[in-house]
């Protein structure tokens, strides 16, 4: 997977709360998620975001509640990939297995800036600011969160293991 | 011989079949019960679908609690809630609790006796971590992992090193799981235990009952842990006694285990702590928030809507009123703290007070319904988040505090302890 776009970058600690508001979990329609992305943090994100654009965050990227709405509006409002120096654990496991692509690498999240144009080559972990022309690294994924992610989510994967 | 291992490796290594697990190893456990919510099952159920089995694994291992946004609030939550009673019907879920049986989810499994000493649960809902107060394995995973859960009785994890904290010394006046819990965040920070098992050991962790422990188990997740967990005891024995519907399975850290941190914590210089907006980690003593004025006061939630917390509450709002600038609400956590509550003449207190008392219900706690805030408004809850917000609108701000906190506040207006009330 390769992905090319516009990095919007956050800080540190950015929870699921502000990533997709209570207010809108009384549904688990991806397109009405996604016309709410990050809307407590920073309000005009959906207007500005265009399709393939990154998410570039600080430490500790979605944190907070367990709802799988916070990938789907990520993904919905049209975000191709997520960056950040790490993830918390329960945000990470719902990204695998809805297919929002993620990537820890804290090197690059330092280097990118709001509004560089950042290329990824998710299969290779390879991430470029095309901007400064800086390419890093991403920690790459044990191979068991791979299988998960190559065969398209934890559903997928399920399935073929069911047979 | 076995590698030394931790309470937690050691459940994680039990049900996965294996005779020693270590952190980093990835396994695939047996789950003794997968749980999900009102706002977590329709996502769950949707995927459920995609993996094509007809029949959940075990439909008497799987609990379905619409609890956050019931008694429903508007059409689309009651159109989620009976997306998931219709799902509960069809499978034949056994544990499935509707509205009069409903109590919120993290303080009725362990009452209901569903969830026990030696499980591993599976819950979608972040403090799903809650249940390690009864020496089980318990962690919070989104819809799609119960949904895999709910077909085939089984989950993957890494299996997370464990940090240790060790408490000892008597608890000052006003201090409980609450306060613990709060310092210990403010100590480690909201990523301070990130993929990790918190386990909370020691005399001032042995001195107390089951609520405060549960308060404590119920708060890893805000510190990014993966898991708490507390060794069962004598207190957890009385507690589980003719109420867990299995078999209770005791499971103890070896005394050389490795942990990746130990914490030594004097539990007698902790103080009553409020966590200030907007991060869990953000703590003060109470004694130094005491020029913060609130528009609401809070006591309920999964983290301190049960009995003790709420006995709390009355022992220090009687005889006194609710400021007249503050709507407090206080919201039983079950139906049978309800009852217990109403029993003990708690309830009596509260409405002298001109506290309002609610049915069950997550409500406000996440910005649900029940006592939203508008712009510019402050709340001080026993709840466990106070992210931008969390409680209502984006300009309204929430202080976390236990329940003795949260009724002095109630009276005097603004952040208090109860010896200031006079």
């Amino acid at each position: 997977m390769k992905f090319t776009g516009t990095a919007h970058r956050y800080g540190r600690d950015i929870d699921t709360d502000v990533i997709i508001p209570a207010r809108y979990l009384n549904t688990s329609d991806p397109v009405e998620l996604g016309k709410h992305c990050l809307e407590d943090l920073d309000a005009g994100f959906v207007t500005k975001v265009s399709p393939g654009d990154i998410l570039v965050a600080d430490e500790n990227f979605g944190c907070g509640s367990s709802r799988e709405h916070a990938p789907i509006s990520i993904k919905a409002a049209g975000v191709s990939v997520v960056i950040a120096k790490s993830f918390a654990r329960i945000f990470y496991r719902n990204a695998i297995n809805t297919g929002l692509p993620i990537m820890e690498a804290p090197e690059a999240a330092d280097g990118i800036k709001d509004g560089d144009r950042v290329s990824v080559d998710a299969d290779a972990g390879i991430i470029t600011n095309e901007t400064t022309g800086e390419t890093f690294q991403a920690q790459p994924f044990p191979p068991f969160v791979k299988d998960i992610i190559e065969r398209g989510g934890l559903v997928e994967s399920i399935k073929a293991k069911l047979g | 011989m076995t590698r030394p291992m931790t309470i937690t490796e050691k459940i994680l290594a039990a049900h996965a079949g294996l005779p020693e697990v270590e952190p980093g190893q990835l396994i695939n456990c047996k789950l003794d019960i997968v749980l999900a919510n009102d706002v977590t099952a329709p996502i769950s159920i949707k995927e459920f679908a995609k993996i094509g089995v007809e029949k959940v694994f075990d439909p008497t291992k799987i609990a379905l609690v619409p609890d956050h946004y019931t008694p429903n609030k508007d059409i689309k939550s009651a159109e989620q809630a009976k997306m998931v009673r219709d799902f509960a019907r069809a499978q034949g879920v056994t544990h499935y609790y509707e509205v009069g049986c409903m109590g919120v989810e993290h303080a009725l499994l362990p009452e209901q006796g569903v969830v026990g000493p030696g499980d591993v649960i599976i819950g979608a809902d972040s403090h799903t971590c809650t249940y390690g107060a009864l020496g089980a394995f318990s962690t919070g995973v989104g819809s799609t992992d119960a949904a895999a859960g709910m077909a085939t009785g089984e989950a993957w994890f890494k299996v997370p090193a464990s940090i240790k904290f060790n408490l000892t010394g008597k608890l000052g006046p006003w201090v409980g799981g609450k306060d613990i819990i709060l310092h210990i965040i403010g100590m480690i920070g909201v990523d301070g235990a990130l993929y990790q098992a918190m386990e909370f050991t020691g005399e001032t962790i042995e001195s107390l009952g089951m609520d405060d422990r549960m308060t404590i188990c119920n708060m890893a997740i805000e510190a990014g842990g993966k898991s708490g967990i507390i060794a069962v005891d004598d207190t957890t024995r009385a507690y589980v006694e003719g109420r867990f519907e299995r078999t209770p399975v005791e499971y103890f850290s070896d005394p050389d285990a490795e942990y990746a941190a130990v914490y030594e914590i004097d539990a007698s210089t902790i103080v009553p702590t409020v966590a200030f907006p907007h991060l869990p980690s953000n703590t003060r003593p109470a004694t130094e928030a005491r020029d913060i004025w609130v528009d609401q006061v809070v006591i309920g939630s999964c983290t301190n809507g049960r009995i003790e917390d709420l006995r709390i509450a009355a022992s220090i709002l009687k005889g006194h009123k609710v400021h007249e600038n503050v709507r407090c609400i206080v919201i039983p956590a079950t139906q049978e703290i309800y009852r217990q509550a109403m029993h003990e003449g708690l309830f009596d207190i509260f409405l002298d007070a001109n506290a309002a008392v609610s049915t069950p219900t997550c409500g406000p706690c996440l910005g649900g319904h029940m006592g939203i805030l508008a712009a510019g408004e402050r709340a001080l809850a026993t709840t466990n988040r106070n992210f931008v917000g969390r409680m209502g609108d984006p300009t309204s701000e929430v202080y976390l505090a236990s329940p003795a906190v949260a009724a002095a506040t109630a009276v005097a207006g603004h952040i208090a302890l109860p010896d200031d009330l006079a």
